[in-house]
Parts: structure tokens; sequence; C-alpha cells
């Protein structure tokens, strides 16, 4: 029953895309957009009844065999179905589900709405077929589904450039992390001969501290790729270009936590080396400081969320860095409730201003728009960590276990402070820009809240991000029991008990009330920076700009080199010096041709005779 | 006095020299052409020879064959030879030099 239902949590979004490619058109607006809704709500339906043993505290890893892939690697098309990957199909489905029955109004009157939903629900089977692999092979196709998918829907509206420039970005730049992934996949192969996960994961504990070493820090490069770490991050602010449900889905709830996912999957090896793991969580802290700083400076309503978005990956790093596994797939999870509330509500003022996105020409939307305003108004609070919201348990937890960790780490837990600190407040600044102060859109511009499609993800999503932290407090560990199974090989970090857990939060804490009062004071009247510190992080640190010149121009005029010079030069030299050679041979040879038949009768005679004369010679004949 | 084999020998070596002088002195392509014939047939006489010392029918089967394509290339053969005739009024090969190098 499980194995059936595990089976329908892919097929059915699958089956979905298949059906839509075929007959998306003709199913047209809206129906395209209720098969798809349909296939993934089903899927969500579905797993969480195969998921009910493990709520019920009794569940057992269940293999799904589908069929053998690569009999000679050992390597079978199979289904995990364990806690983590329970929780992460609960996550992508529920999730999906809610955007794509908003994308149903969101995309209203787009002439490729069902190529839309063809593409978003090929997304979803993507992503369970990456979470719920059961073998490095397996994820990595969807690994790579994720990525194509990601490419097609952020270039969805390629008739701007832009938007096609920036789907071919994310695509380049994730090649460049998956090459990591790729030789990761090669040493595990070569040290366990196989690539399922229970293999190698038990036998993790055996690696030398080395091995261990380096194919963690490989795996995070992938990692880092396809969750916008730095120094990979680039491709996801432009990733905004895409419609909005899909920065929601993909580029916030779903895809950019693969990397943390595969982090916490592949646990045991990081347990295995003391460096992979602090590298991680370093990692994760620089990049959750370094967007936030960033954050503050844009404009963009979308860039904000965006920058946000890498902010927050990088606290899950951190925490996965730290080995607090469950802390940071819990960040995980709540994120993906609240920052797909933050991108669909960033839609829906979109939708509301008719595509306006800057947030200098907005201004004064509270009214217009109360349901938006007051399910972004939760989203705000999660994001910014006050409590009993989502974002402050599991924020809270991440930033406890890195301080209990202890020695240099507490370094990790300052910059994670300072973190939740900016994270306030360029929220605030964000809430306040577009929703208060005096209204600053365009003469003959008319407001309005979006339809009801829309507004009902929001308000279920507020709902998720109020109670979504509760399943894991301090005084109540639920998801940490629910979790326990799939990381039984590894030691978890545990954040502080007792007073100390009091005073960690409290200072947290204070430091989003810090960052909230900040902003409000500063954006109380409408104001725009100006500075030269603001223009820089405006730019974000001009990093953009450095890759161009150091990575594309380098690689413009290498390619440049190769086509004019070695090209022409070398290959085409070989080539034309082969023919010129065989041209001077041929010259040089040519007066043996005399014309006379008696000289050529003369050379068989002659050299008759010396045949015969040698063999006789030998006396072999 | 007996005829040994090595008279059959000899006698095919000495009408095989004279074919190989005729080719290489005479200049008339048909008559080189004789002096080639010449040649096929002093190896014949070799191989009939050969093939009755040593009790083989081979020998038979070869000059045979030497016979049949021997027919064929004088075909072929006299059909250029008289074909280069009617066009350039010569059989000398001395002035058939076009593929000089």
């Amino acid at each position: 029953m499980t194995e059936l239902l595990v089976s329908l949590a892919v097929l059915l979004p699958l089956s979905g895309a298949m059906l839509m490619v075929f007959f998306g058109k003709r199913l047209g607006e809206p129906w395209a957009g209720y098969l798809g809704t349909l296939t993934v709500a089903a899927a969500f339906g579905g797993a969480a009844v195969a998921a009910a043993d493990f709520f019920a505290g009794t569940g057992e890893t269940v293999l799904v065999r589908w069929f053998d892939w690569f009999p000679a690697f050992g390597v079978a098309a199979e289904l995990r179905w364990d806690p983590l990957s329970a929780l992460m199909t609960l996550v992508v489905t529920g999730v999906g589900a809610l955007i794509h029955l908003y994308s149903i109004g969101y995309m209203h009157g787009d002439p490729r709405y069902g190529t839309f939903f063809t593409y978003l629900n090929l997304f979803v089977a993507s992503m369970l077929i990456l979470v719920l692999a059961n073998n490095f092979a397996v994820l990595f196709v969807g690994w790579e589904l994720v990525g194509l998918c990601s490419y097609l829907l952020i270039s969805f509206w390629f008739e701007k450039e832009t938007a096609a420039a920036a789907g071919k970005k994310a695509f380049v730049v994730n090649r460049v992390g998956d090459i990591g992934f790729i030789v990761a996949l090669m040493l595990v192969f070569s040290h366990f001969g196989t690539f399922r996960f229970d293999e190698v994961l038990e036998g993790a504990g055996g690696l030398a501290a080395g091995t261990a070493t380096a194919i963690g820090l490989l795996l995070l490069v992938g990692a880092a790729g396809k969750s916008a770490q730095l120094p990979l991050y680039v491709w996801l602010p432009d990733a905004m270009e895409g419609p909005t449900p899909v920065s929601a889905l993909i580029h916030a709830a779903t895809m950019v936590t693969a990397g943390v996912y595969l982090v916490a999957r592949t646990a045991p090896i990081f347990a295995a080396s003391e460096v992979a793991g602090a590298v991680v969580a370093v990692v994760g802290a620089a990049t959750a400081l370094f967007a936030a700083t960033i954050a503050l400076a844009q404009n963009d309503i979308k860039r904000v969320l965006a920058y946000s978005t890498i902010s927050q990956l990088g606290y899950m790093f951190m925490g996965v860095g730290a080995a607090a596994y469950v802390a940071g797939v819990f960040h995980l999870m709540t994120h993906s409730f609240f920052k797909a509330l933050l991108f669909l509500g960033a839609g829906s003022v979109i939708h509301g201003m008719h595509g306006e996105q800057d947030m200098t020409r907005m201004g004064a939307l509270a009214r217009k728009m109360p349901v938006t305003f007051a399910t972004m108004g939760i989203a705000w609070l999660a994001i910014s960590g006050i409590p009993p919201l989502a974002g402050f348990w599991s924020k809270d937890e991440i930033l406890g276990t890195v301080y209990q960790r202890g020695g240099l780490w507490v370094v990790l837990f300052g910059v994670g402070l300072l973190t939740a600190a900016i994270t306030a407040f360029y929220m605030t600044r964000m809430m306040w820009l577009t929703f208060f102060g005096p209204p600053r859109w365009a003469d003959g511009l008319h407001p309005h809240e979006s339809p009801r499609l829309m507004t009902v993800p929001l308000l279920a999503l507020a709902g998720l991000s109020v109670v979504g932290g509760l399943v894991n407090t301090p005084f109540r560990t639920a998801l940490e029991h629910f979790l326990d199974p799939a990381f039984e090989l590894v030691g978890l970090a545990h954040p502080p008990e007792g007073s100390l857990a009091f005073a960690l939060a409290g200072a947290s804490m204070l430091a989003a009330l810090v960052g909230i009062a900040l902003a409000a004071v500063r954006y109380r009247t409408y104001r725009t920076e100006e500075g030269r510190t603001w223009r820089i992080m405006g730019r974000g640190y001009y990093v953009d700009d450095v890759y161009a010149q150091v990575f594309a121009r380098t690689g413009k005029l290498g390619a440049a080199w190769m086509a004019f010079r070695f090209d022409a030069r070398v290959i085409d030299g070989a080539v034309e010096g082969t023919g010129g050679l065989v041209r001077r041979i041929g010259g040089w040879l040519r007066p043996l041709q005399t014309g006379f038949v008696r000289s050529y009768g003369l050379a068989i005679v002659v050299g008759s005779v010396a045949m015969l004369a040698w063999f006789l010679s030998r006396g072999a004949l | 006095m007996t005829v040994t084999p090595g008279w059959y020998m000899a006698l095919a070596a000495v009408l095989f020299v004279i074919g190989v002088s005729g080719l290489l002195l005479r200049r008339n392509a048909l008559v080189m052409f004789m002096s080639v014939e010449l040649m096929l047939n002093a190896v014949n006489l070799t191989f009939v020879a050969a093939g009755r010392e040593l009790n083989a029918i081979e020998g038979q089967i070869s000059v045979l064959f030497v016979m049949v394509v021997a027919a064929a290339e004088v075909v072929v053969g006299l059909a250029i030879i008289v074909a280069v005739f009617r066009r350039r009024k010569t059989a000398s090969v001395d002035e058939l030099a076009g593929l000089k190098g």
C-alpha cells in the first residue's frame, strides 16, 4: 500500500505533465491549471496517508523498487520512503499544490497557459524524484531535471531578452556546481562500489578523513550551485525574471533547498569529516550575512526576496554544517512556508499593480489590498523571528545549536545574530515601502486586491507560517522524534537547554526587534537611499560585474582564441600540412615515371633478378 | 642420349632470355607483345617439365591457366595497340610517353 502511494506521488504529477504536453493547449484556461493542481494535491494526499505511520512513530523505512536501471553498476530505479524524504515530499507537494492553485489566477490570460502548468507539474515530479531517490544516480536524475525545469520556467517569458539570459545564466552557473557533484559521485563509487544510500552512508564512518573531506567538499560545491550559496549564488537574483509563482515554488520553497537536503541526506559523510561540516557552516554563515546586506538596498520587491532567500538558505547550511540536521531541515520547512507566502504576496502586489515591481513606485497599498497585506504581514513577522511564528523557532534552534558547539562556532553565532537583525530590517523596509507611506504609483493605475483563487493560497500559507514552527519547539520536539530514524547513523547536535536557551532566544528576539524598530523609524516617512555604500550594496557588491569581467570575458577571449587562432592555425594547419606534404613527396617522386615502357620493363627485370638472387643466397627457395 | 628435365629447363631459360631481350630492346609494340608471349611460353615449358618430373598434375593445370589468361591478355592488348595505331599512326612505344612524370 505504502509502495503504491509513494509511486503515485511521483507518477501523478508526471502523468499530469505528460497529459498536458499533448493536450495542454486544448485544455486551455483554466482546465490545465485545475488538472495540474489536482495531480499535485492528490500526490500530497497520498503522501500524507503514506506518512501516517511515521507520525504515529511506528513507521519503517520502505524501499520501492521500480526496475533495474544499470544492472552492471548495481543501480536500480528505487525510491526510499523514510521520515526525511516523507517530510520533503509533504513540503514539496503541499506548498506545490497551493502555488499551483495560485498560478491559476496569476497566469490568467497568458498565451502559453498550458505550457506553464506542464513545466510546473514536471518540476514537482522531478523534485519528488530528487527527494525520494534511494541512490545517488536517481538523485542526480532528479537534480538535473529540476535544473532543467528551473531553466524552462525562468525563461518562460523568453520574448523578453533579460528573461532568456537569466535562464541561461541559471543553467550555466548550476553546471559549475554540478561538476563538483559529479566528481563527488565518482569518488563515492570508487570507494564504495555502489550508489545506494544504505551502503554508502553506513560505510561512511569507515572513510579516511581526507576522503570524507574531499567527498563532502565536492558535494558542497554541487549543493552551493543548486542552493545559491557563495560563490555560486549569482543566478538566483536574476531568476526573478520568471513568473512569480515560479519564484515562490522553485526559487524559494523547494528546488533551492535541494542542497540542504543533500547535505542532510549524506550526513554521515559530513559526520566523518570535521572539516567538511565546518566549511559548510562557514559558507552558510558568510552567505547569510553577505546576501542580507545586499537585500537591504534593493528596490525591486522580488529581488529583496531573492537575496533574502539566499540569506535564509545560508542559515540552513549553517545548521546542517553544525550537525544540527533536524534544525536545518526544520528551517527548510518553515522557510518554505513563509518565503512562498512572501513571494506569492509579492506576486499579488505585482498583479494588483499591473506588473510594477519597483517599490519606489508603490506605497499605501495596505488599504487597497487588505488580504495581501495581512498575510504578508504574518510572513514578515515570521521571517523576522518574532515568536510564536514559524521562523522564530527554526532560526532559534539553528543559532542555539551553533552557539552550543562553542569555540570558534560562537563567531558564526554572532554572524547569524547580526543577520537576523539585518533580515528584520530589510523585511520591515520592504513592508513599509510597499504598503505604507504616500502612494507613489503612476497616474491612472488602480491597484486592486487579487481574486479569490490567489488569496486562498495566501491564507493557507499564512496559517502554516503561524503554526508551522510549533512542531518543534524546545517544549515539544515532535519533528525531532519524527526525523530521528533518518539520522540514526549520526550524532545530532542539540541546542542548549534551560536558562541559556531562554537567553539565546531572548537575544535573537531582541535582534529582530532592533532591526524592525530601526527600519520602522527610518522609513516611517518615505525616503530613498543615497550614498556610495548604498549604491555598492544595491549593485550586489559588483560581484556580477566582476564575474562578467573575470569569467565571461576571459571565456569569450578564450573562445575567440580557439576559433581564430587555434582552429585557423593549428587545426587547419595540420590538415593543409598533410595535403602539402603529399604534394611535395609526389613532386620528388615524379621523375621516376619516365614514360618509357622499356625502362619500366628493365626495372621489373632488375628487381626480379635481385629478389631471386637474394632468395638463392639464403638458400631458401 | 636421354633428354633429362635439365634440358627442358635450359631451353626454357634460353627462350625466356630471348623474350626479355626482345621486350627491352625492341620499340615496336607488336614485337614487344610477341616477346611477352615468348616469356610466358618459356615459363609454361618449365611448368610442364617440372610437373612431369615430379609426377604432379599441378604443373599442367597451371599451364592451362596461363594459356587462358594469356589469351585474354592478347585480346585486350592487341585491341589497345590497334586503337593506338589508328590514332597515332605509330606503334613505337617511345612515342607513347603521355604519362611521363
